[in-house]
């Protein structure tokens, strides 16, 4: 599966500036190794040594918080949006 | 109905309606509880006077006592509210960039604005009561988004009332922030049968998260952690502005007049009702329309206001 992974701009310099990356992979989990083994200055800020999400990282599949889904383990198709946010407060509903 | 002695009985016991017309699908129902109807006109008006009483009944505020909290608007209001009839003074740190009508509001019930920057958004203003509040220790700080008392409104109050109209709620929706909505409620619906589902529907963070430095600028508000919140979830997904304009002009359709916020709820309803067999959606309207009259959301060009809308506060 082919999808594009959308970077914060907190994250873009050790991505080489981009702001967006396409890449392979069958899961989520799997679609961010590929992401950190392209841009190993990524290291530490998405995935942790123990291959869990940084707890200030929320990872969006389309519209839905991956956490919610099957955490790395949700399945992604051909064409999806893999989002990659910094934790912040919302408003206050 | 008997007469009330106070303003403040009135906070709470809202009327739900039902909006089926609206859903995508036959055999699921949908329902808004309508929190625009409390006195100061939102839902926090319930977690205003949570934090407030629960703070007196901890001897904590004394007569008189001025007190601060970051509010992106509905707390602060609620706030205000609570405090000019109980007699405490407020100071309220808000984003700059809010809806004009918020800070009119604030403004009507004698609270002081300390502005925060606006591309900071909540963050930066929770970041600067902090320091506010350790600046001066004879001021207190009832941080919504760490104090129990919050959820606390929600699981004692909004919670009941809805199993109490709707006992055949399968899903509640409902934004997060605070998420003190989500925990209350959800923590009280999943006691009662574990099956109902929670759903937090969030804005997209646009800008917001322009202004972090690293990842560790960022928030989780301490209730959602401490309160376990992850695990009281079922899911979470993001409704864009232009969804939730759309969803809140739908809305007048069945005559009712809500923030953007709601509309942002009832679309994350829909797409719920388009993914599920059958059931009963219970969605939470955490205010009315009138404070964001000024944003065009019901009149304006739909591109317009969309674009509009991204670099407001309307959560």
């Amino acid at each position: 599966m082919t999808v594009e992974v959308r970077l914060p701009t907190l994250l873009r310099p050790a991505a080489g500036g981009s702001p967006s990356a396409t890449l392979d992979g069958a899961t989520v989990g799997e679609v961010l190794q590929a992401l950190e083994t392209a841009h190993p200055a990524l290291a530490g800020q998405v995935l942790m040594s123990d291959g869990s999400l940084h707890r200030f990282v929320n990872v969006y599949l389309n519209d839905d918080d991956v956490r919610y889904l099957d955490k790395l383990d949700t399945k992604v198709a051909d064409g999806d949006v893999v989002s990659i946010l910094p934790a912040v407060a919302g408003g206050e509903s | 109905m008997a007469v009330a002695r106070s303003v403040l009985e009135l906070i709470g016991n809202t009327p739900v309606v039902e909006v089926s017309e609206l859903s995508p699908n036959p055999d699921v129902r949908i329902l808004v509880k309508l929190e625009g109807v409390n006195p100061g006109g939102s839902v926090k008006d319930r977690v205003a006077l949570s934090l407030i009483e629960d703070a007196e009944r901890a001897g904590v505020l004394v007569p008189g006592a001025t007190l601060i909290e970051p509010s992106s608007g509905n707390t602060g209001i609620g706030l205000a509210l609570v405090a000019r009839v109980k007699g405490y003074h407020l100071k309220v740190v808000l984003p700059e960039n809010v809806s004009v009508e918020r800070r009119q509001l604030l403004a009507v019930w004698g609270a002081d604005v300390i502005e925060s920057p606006g591309s900071e958004g909540s963050n930066g203003a929770v970041r600067m009561a902090q320091r506010l509040a350790a600046e001066h220790p004879e001021w207190t700080f009832l941080y919504q988004y760490a104090n129990p008392a919050n959820p606390r409104a929600h699981y004692e109050g909004t919670g009941p009332e809805i199993l109490r109209d709707v006992p055949d709620i399968t899903h509640f929706v409902a934004g997060l922030g605070t998420s003190g909505t989500l925990l209350g409620v959800g923590r009280y619906l999943k006691e009662h049968d574990p099956d109902i589902e929670v759903w937090a529907i969030e804005p997209p963070s646009g800008e917001m998260v322009d202004g972090l430095r690293n990842l560790d600028d960022g928030y989780i508000p301490p209730i959602f952690g401490e309160l376990g919140g992850e695990k009281l979830l079922d899911r979470k997904t993001v409704v864009g502005p232009r969804d939730s304009i759309e969803w809140t002009r739908r809305l007048t359709d069945v005559g009712i007049f809500a923030g953007i916020s709601t509309g942002a709820a009832l679309a994350g309803a829909v797409r719920c009702a388009r993914q599920i067999e059958r059931g009963v959606i219970v969605i939470l309207s955490p205010d009315g329309g009138w404070k964001y009259l000024s944003t065009g959301a019901w009149t304006g060009d739909i591109d317009e206001v969309t674009e509009r809308a991204k670099k407001v506060i309307y959560f």
